[in-house]
């Protein structure tokens, strides 16, 4: 009698094999040359693989004087960049991560404990800016970046897309739908990009003008400070719902998932908090210090992200710009679709670093610490390839975001 | 207990969307909501390429069974990798792990572990564990095979003076011998246990060819269970044997026939030649696909009708997510061939290199 147990994998193997390690090239193949495939398996029209080569219906006016091969060569080089950052990628960006987190988590805790004794005034503003600081930071470099895949390659199951969560109403699953696929396949296609106006505004003279637009100032200022209820909102997809594009089931899931959300949210800031600071008297304070922080947060990301895409400076596409849009393309219509701020080191990072917001768009995947190690390369680039490449100091970028809020109030002149 | 997990629920109304022990993180790296980790408490260098790597678990971890193994997950350059070893520590006591250095992973291990580093755990497993009735024993054992038989002879050596146990081990020399020490030490102290060390440096290897080696080193190894844990070759060797003396010998009542006991080290898939694709099966959905190198797996599984999640197609979103269990796959943006189990595989820019199997 023989008995195998098996033990897999152990150190006898430690490195898979490299076979195909030393083609350097990218191997998406376009959908006219597809290989031929095995029988059995139909050689099939990829969707979203974009081509190396060719050009979409219309390339955008800023791109025009742009030829196909230009941006294929543009395209080239900005996967070298990448694939650079790749390369480098490793210890001392796990410990990056793992820092920010800790950082994150200490002033949590800090904060939340100064506001179990907010009757004290010193206690309350030390709670209550230690705890929005904590907020943005948990949203901004934690939250989005990581919701976005940046960490995966870590494959810690701890800082990873599909287990994160956030401390913010709508829930993560939602978020990384709408944000991840929709709103970064489609930049700025209008149309196509949901978050040109959230559905709520009108930030492109391309959307048709109603009287209710009329009041865009006055929604933008309501909306800054409940931002969060506005994104979990919008996650919902009430217009694809109304459309017929979202199926009932779909929705009422969506809404659970938001309504449990909502509640452990409001539970942990509105009721359990203020409950235990009600040991020492403070119940009261600290209520009003987790609504200042989560309000401070929400108006701190409204102004962040309207920046990443409105400045004055940043384009809009039809649907005829994407149709047939290639690698290079793509790459392109990311830079000038967005806009950066430009400002010191603690501004990146109580951004998430969304203040190199061209960067992310180009590499939404590479972790956040190394945006700014890019942002040169990719403005060089940009140079010398004749595009824009839009930045501005924070009071800038936010009163051009403001001024077109205004201007489209009002219909458009006709031409 | 109940109370803590109380106080642990009445916490996390506190800490969502964190769970407390994430909190408690800060304070002490084995706590985690989602994942055992251990603490390395002692590192003891063996011989020149191996050491025995104590740690101390954290909440989860259950207490391990002479000569089983766990999953060991360590950082190399801030990305995780999963690797199995042997437990060597007896039955009972605080978990080592004795590692030689045979590759990337276990050359970080044996080299650059020091006390204080967090290990990720996977709770110990596997059915190379001793007879249920007491049984002489013979153990073979080659290389860093020792280390499962280790945990078994320090288990039940100096505690059941009734057991009767061989060990025949052999090494390339005697400084690559791991516990040649301790176990010459076990031998002059307990009268049942006998070892004996083939050096295949000196005398070439232990011929399995035929019964005569082992005749002269353990005259009754007919009668005793045995247990054999090494490299390929050498178990395959062993196997033979028993096979063999199966065939001849009359049958014999289960409690007394010569049984073998194998522990493999290595049941890795060879994978294909990185463009060749292969066979990909969907554990969950009961689904098989012939898939060629070059169309992402996400199409594979969609053409099959399997419940693929996606999302952008170009590899930036990772909506499309899926466990590897088995298996590896080409990025098809940068050809590179790589595959662990467990690893979230991209699928909509990954194909398939050899045979791969997908938890979905």
């Amino acid at each position: 009698m023989t008995i195998i147990s098996n033990k897999p994998d152990l150190s006898g193997v430690d490195t898979p094999a490299d076979a195909a390690a030393a083609s350097g090239s990218t191997a998406n193949g376009s959908p006219a040359d597809a290989s031929p495939a095995k029988p059995g398996t139909a050689a099939k029209r990829r969707p979203g693989a974009l081509a190396e080569t060719g050009s979409p219906l219309l390339r955008p006016p800023a791109a025009a004087h742009l030829s196909d091969e230009q941006v294929a060569e543009l395209g080239r080089e900005l996967d070298a960049i990448k694939d650079d950052i790749l390369a480098k990628r490793g210890s001392s960006d796990a410990a990056y991560i793992r820092r920010m987190i800790k950082i994150q988590r200490a002033l949590e805790i800090s904060g939340r404990a100064a506001l179990l004794i907010s009757k004290n005034k010193p206690a309350w503003i030390a709670g209550t800016t230690l705890l929005s600081f904590a907020k943005i930071l948990e949203n901004m470099e934690l939250g989005h970046n990581i919701l976005h895949g940046q960490w995966d390659w870590m494959r810690d199951p701890d800082i990873h897309s599909t287990t994160w969560e956030w401390d913010f109403v709508t829930p993560a699953r939602s978020w990384q739908h709408t944000h991840n696929d929709l709103h970064h396949r489609w930049t700025n296609v209008v149309g196509k990009d949901n978050d040109v106006g959230y559905n709520l505004l009108r930030m492109d003279p391309q959307q048709e003008w109603k009287p209710f637009n009329l009041g865009n100032p006055l929604y933008n200022a309501l909306l800054a400070p409940v931002f969060e209820w506005g994104i979990a909102i919008y996650d919902l997809e009430l217009v694809d719902y109304q459309e017929g594009r979202k199926s009932k089931e779909a929705l009422t899931k969506d809404l659970k998932a938001l309504g449990r959300k909502a509640l452990k949210q409001f539970t942990k800031d509105y009721a359990a908090t203020p409950a235990v600071a009600m040991l020492t008297g403070s119940g009261k304070q600290a209520l009003y210090g987790t609504l200042t922080a989560n309000a401070v947060r929400n108006v701190w990301a409204h102004a962040v992200i309207f920046c990443g895409h409105f400045p004055e400076g940043t384009d809009t596409f039809t649907e005829e710009m994407v149709e047939g849009e290639t690698r290079g393309d793509w790459y392109v219509r990311q830079m000038i679709g967005s806009a950066n701020i430009s400002g010191s080191k603690f501004m990146h990072l109580m951004t998430g670093n969304l203040s190199h917001q061209i960067e992310h768009h180009l590499f939404p995947d590479l972790p956040s610490n190394r945006y700014a190690e890019v942002a040169p390369k990719v403005q060089e680039i940009c140079k010398r390839y004749g595009l824009p490449y839009t930045t501005g100091p924070l009071l800038k970028q936010v009163g051009s975001t403001w001024a077109k809020v205004f201007k489209l109030a009002l219909p458009s002149k006709k031409a | 207990m109940i109370r803590l997990r109380k106080l642990a629920r009445a916490a996390s109304l506190l800490t969502t969307p964190l769970a407390p022990e994430d909190i408690l993180s800060l304070f002490n790296p084995v706590f985690s909501a989602r994942q055992l980790r251990g603490v390395v408490t002692r590192v003891v260098p063996e011989t020149a390429d191996s050491a025995t790597i104590f740690f101390r678990p954290g909440r989860g971890w259950q207490a391990h069974l002479a000569g089983q193994w766990a999953r060991i997950g360590v950082e190399l350059d801030g990305v995780r990798h999963w690797r199995s070893y042997s437990l060597s520590a007896p039955a009972g006591q605080d978990p080592a792990i004795t590692v030689t250095d045979m590759g990337a992973v276990s050359g970080a291990l044996v080299r650059g572990t020091k006390p204080g580093d967090v290990l990720f755990l996977a709770p110990p497993q596997g059915d190379f564990v001793l007879p249920e009735h007491p049984r002489p024993l013979l153990m073979l054992t080659a290389g860093s095979g020792i280390t499962p038989v280790m945990s078994m002879i320090r288990t039940l050596v100096p505690h059941r003076p009734d057991s009767d146990v061989v060990l025949i081990h052999t090494a390339r020399t005697a400084a690559d011998a791991i516990f040649r020490e301790e176990l010459a030490e076990l031998a002059d102290q307990f009268p049942n246990f006998r070892v004996t060390h083939w050096f295949t440096g000196d005398r070439g290897r232990l011929d399995f060819a035929s019964a005569a080696d082992l005749d002269r080193l353990c005259p009754d190894w007919r009668q005793r269970a045995a247990y054999a844990c090494g490299p390929e070759e050498f178990l395959n060797d062993t196997e033979a044997l028993w096979e063999a003396e199966a065939l001849d010998a009359p049958p014999a009542p289960a409690a007394q026939a010569a049984t073998l006991t194998i522990e493999r080290f290595t049941t890795s898939l060879a994978a294909g030649a990185g463009h060749d694709g292969g066979l990909v099966t969907f554990e969950a959905s009961d689904r098989e696909v012939e898939a060629d190198g070059d169309t992402p797996l996400l199409d594979v599984g969609e053409d099959a009708g399997v419940l693929m999640p996606s999302g952008c197609r170009m590899g930036i979103c990772h909506s499309c997510l899926i466990p590897l269990r088995a298996g590896h796959v080409r990025d098809l943006r940068t050809g590179e061939v790589h595959g662990e189990p467990g690893q979230l595989i991209q699928t909509c820019v990954s194909a398939a290199a050899g045979p791969v199997n997908l938890d979905l």
